[in-house]
């Protein structure tokens, strides 16, 4: 663990219209660490998630991203992280290696720096026999683990992982994690990821702040949750702190894409 | 500039590897071609205008452009979930380069299949007048190719859901196709119909092109031009500032 907070998170609320996504949120992640969002679907994780990558403004409240507002400084935060959100955000069409070299281009990497970071990460993440195929032929765990590497490629202070793991079969989950471990002592990446599953978050993360219906119920590593609540499993934790069990919410539209989405494409 | 320029070049590599929607999308331009074309010829002659496919290529060249800038957009909802878009819309540049790149590919890509329809309506019989006026009647096309991919950004950036792509269809792309003059000449029409060619920005991309490749136009050529540039540029700011607007 770090000695500074890396992102910081005082008060913020996230309100769409009527509904509230995040609700009087604080916490904060320190450099280095490998922090969970742990919480059913529309907990609001995706919401945090998207405020501190620039794409929405708090509705009230304040967000730090190494000592910087994303709401404000929008370009100098963007250098600063690598995001792989929950939705695919390649391009299938072009290949792993055109997607690395297109993602350095936009982050300003130069040429030299792109070839030979590219080719570690690719070979990091074991795709780089694959480099000269069109991704549209990658299994689901291949083009996360390529998401994964492209979101490195300009080495950010932190790599946001919204619910990496979803879709994937154990064995790619189970792969997914010792790769992200590995890179967060290799590159000393602060990661700060989303899961609705326990188990991954109990196994993975230093931290873990659980989050339901928009507030942080509890924050601890997994050992301070199961003492606080007197469990001797995060499941049961979890239990004991919000009373129900990851469950499923209503849909929203671009739930209803996904599976439009997935129908067509499988 | 390196960022505009890989953008670009990531739609035209896109668009040239995708051979088979390639092939597909020239299937409605030749259907027009292939049955307008040679269904109405003789009706056409007639009544004296001359020869058919002679007048209706230079708007079948505009038609394919129309819908390929246009479906370039829409393809842009899909690609805000589920695609590409969202990585460049937390990349550290700013969203007008990202924007230009995007439009500019998108044109150059309807542009290339203007082309191919100008090919395929060669062989079929028809014949421009000069050849010099060839390269003059592609910068027309362009200018009709940036327009509506602008206009596409623009629709791409605002819809929500994919229901939008239906009503697009529908209610803008049918009616400036059909209202352009593309099929039937500007002369001697009811004046409500008359307006409303005069307000489809395709008219005056038709009419210019088929001024400079035929030498029948109803505005004159420079006209044409004129209104199109002013156009481009209401509808890039358009399209750039919806951009800008994206939440993801």
């Amino acid at each position: 663990m770090g000695d500074r907070p890396i992102i910081r998170v005082q008060h913020v609320v996230k309100a769409f219209g009527k509904v509230t996504a995040v609700n009087d949120v604080t916490f904060d992640v320190w450099a280095g660490e490998i922090f969970a969002f742990l919480g059913p679907n529309g907990a609001g994780k995706t919401t945090t998630i998207k405020m501190l990558t620039t794409l929405l403004r708090p509705t009230t409240g304040s967000l730090e991203l190494d000592g910087l507002d994303p709401a404000t400084d929008q370009t100098e935060v963007r250098k600063r992280f690598g995001v792989v959100f929950q939705d695919p955000s390649l391009d299938s069409d072009l290949t792993a290696w055109e997607n690395m070299d297109i993602h350095g281009v936009l982050y300003h990497v130069p040429r030299q720096t792109r070839r030979e970071r590219s080719e570690t990460l690719l070979r990091m993440f074991e795709l780089w026999e694959r480099r000269d195929d069109l991704v549209k032929t990658f299994s689901g765990g291949m083009k996360r683990r390529l998401e994964i590497a492209r979101g490195l490629l300009h080495t950010p202070k932190v790599l946001f992982l919204d619910e990496p793991t979803l879709g994937l079969d154990p064995q790619s989950r189970n792969q997914m994690w010792t790769h992200v471990r590995n890179l967060n002592q290799a590159e000393r990446v602060t990661v700060f990821l989303t899961t609705h599953y326990m188990d991954e978050a109990d196994r993975v993360a230093d931290r873990i702040a659980v989050i339901d219906h928009g507030r942080i119920v509890a924050m601890g590593s997994s050992g301070e949750l199961k003492q606080h609540t007197g469990t001797d499993s995060l499941e049961a934790a979890f239990l004991a702190l919000t009373g129900t069990t990851i469950r499923d919410e209503s849909a929203t539209a671009a739930d209803q894409l996904r599976q439009v989405s997935r129908v067509w494409r499988r | 500039m390196s960022v505009v320029y890989i953008l670009w070049l990531r739609e035209v590599k896109k668009y040239l590897r995708s051979r088979v929607q390639i092939v597909a999308s020239l299937g409605s331009p030749l259907m027009y071609l292939g049955v307008l074309g040679f269904g109405l010829g003789p009706v056409f002659q007639r009544a004296g205008e001359g020869k058919y496919l002679q007048f209706m290529a230079p708007g079948v060249i505009g038609m394919t452009v129309l819908f390929t800038a246009m479906f370039s957009g829409i393809a842009m909802l899909w690609d805000r979930q589920f695609g590409f878009l969202k990585e460049t819309l937390v990349a550290p540049v700013p969203r007008l380069l990202i924007m230009i790149g995007r439009t500019l590919g998108g044109a150059t890509v309807a542009v290339l299949q203007g082309t191919l329809i100008f090919v395929v309506t060669l062989i079929a019989g028809f014949r421009p007048v000069s050849l010099l006026a060839v390269p003059l009647a592609f910068l027309v096309i362009g200018l009709i190719a940036v327009i509506f991919s602008a206009l596409a950004t623009a629709i791409g950036s605002s819809l929500k859901e994919m229901q939008g792509f239906q009503m697009v269809m529908n209610f803008l792309v049918m009616p400036t196709f059909f209202l352009s003059g593309a099929i039937y000449p500007l002369e001697g029409l009811p004046r409500v119909l008359g307006a409303l060619t005069r307000v489809d920005p395709l008219t005056y991309g038709v009419d210019g092109v088929r001024g400079l490749l035929t030498g029948r136009t109803h505005f004159g050529v420079a006209v044409d031009v004129a209104v199109l540039l002013g156009v481009g540029v209401v509808f890039v700011v358009f399209g750039a500032w919806r951009f800008s607007k994206i939440e993801a």
